[in-house]
């Protein structure tokens, strides 16, 4: 008798063995790409309910514990730490792992200021932002090509990693108005900005008076900064003119590069010109009475 | 009493219509028109000008010196859409200066309640006797008469296209660099005010506005304001305007700083028209006020409809100590020069050294 309860006994054993090989239990790869396919493998046996929690994505379904269960990589886009659920009715099991950004794939470009006097040093800031194409900062160090050409020049190039996503530089402007382009690239991936460079303050300006019976026509000479380039029209330049009739004063825009006034006359007077900060000649004319 | 009620009726009706044309100035506008003195025939024309009755006016007149019905009109209702045609005399006042028995000089203070605000308009007018009746006799105004020309014009003009993206950095255009080259606090009998200038800076126009913030001595605000109508919103670049906010009943006791602010924005901007200000003077008008007078004339070939005159004064350290604006009611007609005039207090007057005179026009739209 002693021997068949034994044998109960070793036979309930056995039989309970292949239920402990088959806990509940999910083992994911620590590290995965954004946007990768890839499989948690569950162990147990029976149907359970899965969640996948992440960043900004939750998937709830039901599994069947002891297969491999598919990750979209639809699922995993977002980058961070991600957590995989599996409930059955006895408890819960739980598994973390990283999701990392992809290759990059998308670049945000900002070129400040987009109007920048010519000649001014470490005026321009360039600064790219570089994404993976589920637009996670690729964190990584990334070679970042920023590109510069302006009309005129020859084209140059200078090369940056980025720093935690980043890449930027600063740099001076050139002497010569116009656009500058600045585009910025990763692999195949370019974004291209344009600044406008524009004359700086008015340097050296000059005006030529024509006088006649009544009155007096007044024009500058081209009106350039000091590097030679035109200061833009529209530019308000400053006519004054002071007789005995009182101060008479017009601000004129610049149009074709010169500004021009005209004044009535009576007597002597004496005309100036300013534009900004800047002054001009001073002419005196005597009218006729 | 079947007979007696239409008769009653009638009664009423007569007393009622009687009532409306004495509650509707009737009575007044009538002893006002019954030009006995010198100082009634003022009133009733004022009287006359108030009601937009153009041709009682003009009637009432002394035409010795052939002014004409249509000059009259225009002088007084306005013209070309200038800020004198969207205004109406509110009140006047009427006072003599001078009388004998065949003539009198009565000096007449009118208020015209106009889009703009309130105006006020100083005028001596001579009135002559014309048997048992005194007329006015309205100067003939003096209006421009410009040669006929042909003024080549040369639009320039900024426009601002496409859209701001989403995309961080894709939509990076500036706002335009303006800086506020001078501020001053100063305290004033009723009120306490913020003035200076302000400069556009970049190389296209701005649209600005500058608001100020008092702060309490500890730290908090006390009020704040913007320059509403007293600035040039829109500056071309290097283009210079005054400001001035008034923070009525406050002192500068009260206060321990100022906060400045200034927001300037991309506009869609035009050259046009150029106006020049022309022989400023500082000079006293007929009350003996100091005044800045001068005339401005628009050197462009289109019509500035509304103008109004901002001056900047500096004292001998190039402080701003002064800031004053006042519309022009007539409409600025090309090459025509238009006399303009802005009060400075007499103690502000005695410090100034220098001033600056920009001009903010409105140009109605063409069809």
């Amino acid at each position: 008798m002693p021997k068949i309860i034994l044998t109960v006994r070793l036979l309930m054993v056995l039989l309970a063995v292949p239920a402990l090989g088959q806990l509940m239990g999910l083992r994911a790869p620590s590290t995965v790409s954004a946007g990768s396919s890839f499989s948690i493998t569950t162990t147990g046996s029976g149907p359970a309910t899965f969640y996948l929690l992440g960043p900004s994505h939750v998937v709830k379904q039901t599994i069947q514990l002891g297969q491999d269960l598919p990750i979209s990589g639809s699922d995993v886009g977002a980058s961070g730490s991600y957590q995989a659920v599996a409930c059955d009715s006895v408890g819960c099991t739980s598994t973390a792992f990283y999701v990392l950004p992809s290759s990059p794939a998308r670049l945000s470009f900002l070129v400040h200021p987009s109007r920048v006097p010519v000649s001014a040093g470490n005026a321009i800031n360039a600064t790219a932002l570089v994404y993976d194409r589920f637009d996670n900062t690729v964190l990584a160090p990334t070679p970042v090509k920023f590109q510069f050409s302006s009309s005129g020049a020859a084209p140059y190039t200078r090369s940056l990693a980025t720093a935690r996503g980043i890449a930027w530089l600063q740099l001076g402007s050139s002497s010569k108005q116009g656009p500058l382009q600045v585009v910025a690239s990763v692999g195949e991936t370019a974004e291209p900005r344009v600044i406008q460079q524009v004359a700086s303050e008015a340097c050296g300006l000059r005006m030529q008076a024509a006088s006649s019976s009544r009155s007096v026509r007044l024009q500058t000479d081209p009106i350039r900064d000091c590097s030679g380039n035109p200061v833009p029209d529209g530019t308000v330049v400053s006519f004054t003119k002071i007789d005995d009739a009182g101060r008479s004063t017009v601000d004129t825009p610049i149009k074709k590069g010169v500004a021009r006034a005209q004044f009535a006359v009576s007597g002597r007077a004496r005309i100036s010109v300013a534009c900004g900060v800047v002054l001009g000649n001073e002419i005196s004319i005597g009218g006729e009475p | 009493m079947r007979r007696s009620l239409p008769f009653v009726i009638a009664l009423v009706t007569a007393a009622l219509v009687a009532a409306g044309w004495w509650q509707a100035g009737g009575y007044r506008l009538r002893a006002e028109r019954a030009a006995g003195t010198a100082e009634q025939a003022v009133r009733a024309l004022m009287a006359d000008i108030q009601a937009h009755n153009w041709s009682d006016a003009y009637a009432s007149l002394d035409h010795a010196n052939g002014l004409q019905e249509s000059d009259f009109i225009r002088e007084v209702a306005g013209a070309d859409g200038s800020l004198r045609t969207y205004s109406v005399l509110q009140s006047f006042e009427v006072w003599p200066l001078h009388a004998d028995a065949n003539h009198s000089t009565q000096r007449v203070r009118m208020n015209w309640s106009s889009a703009v605000g309130s105006l006020d308009e100083l005028r001596d007018l001579s009135v002559v006797r014309d048997g048992s009746v005194w007329r006015v006799l309205w100067a003939k105004p003096d209006f421009p008469n410009v040669p006929l020309q042909v003024l080549p014009v040369n639009y320039l003009r900024w426009d601002v296209v496409g859209h701001r993206s989403d995309d961080w950095g894709a939509g990076s255009v500036d706002s335009p660099r303006v800086r506020i080259t001078s501020m001053n606090a100063v305290e004033r009998p009723d009120r306490v005010l913020i003035l200076g200038e302000i400069e556009n800076e970049d190389t296209v126009p701005a649209y600005l506005n500058v608001n100020a913030t008092l702060l309490k001595p500890d730290g908090s605000s006390l009020e704040e304001q913007d320059s509403f109508d007293a600035i040039s919103h829109r500056l071309l670049p290097k283009e210079v305007s005054p400001y001035r906010i008034d923070f009525p009943g406050l002192r500068l006791s009260q206060l321990k700083s100022v906060r400045m602010d200034v927001r300037a924005l991309l506009v869609p901007a035009s050259a046009d028209p150029v106006i020049s200000v022309e022989n400023q003077t500082i000079d006293k008008d007929a009350l003996g006020r100091k005044i800045l007078k001068g005339a401005l004339v628009n050197q462009s070939g289109q019509t500035a409809n509304i103008a109004q005159v901002l001056a900047a004064f500096y004292d001998s350290s190039g402080k701003v100590i002064w800031v004053v604006d006042g519309y022009l009611d007539q409409a600025l007609l090309p090459q025509a020069p238009v006399p303009f005039a802005v009060s400075i207090p007499d103690d502000v007057a005695a410090r100034v050294q220098s001033y600056h005179v920009v001009v903010n026009h409105y140009t109605a739209p063409t069809a």
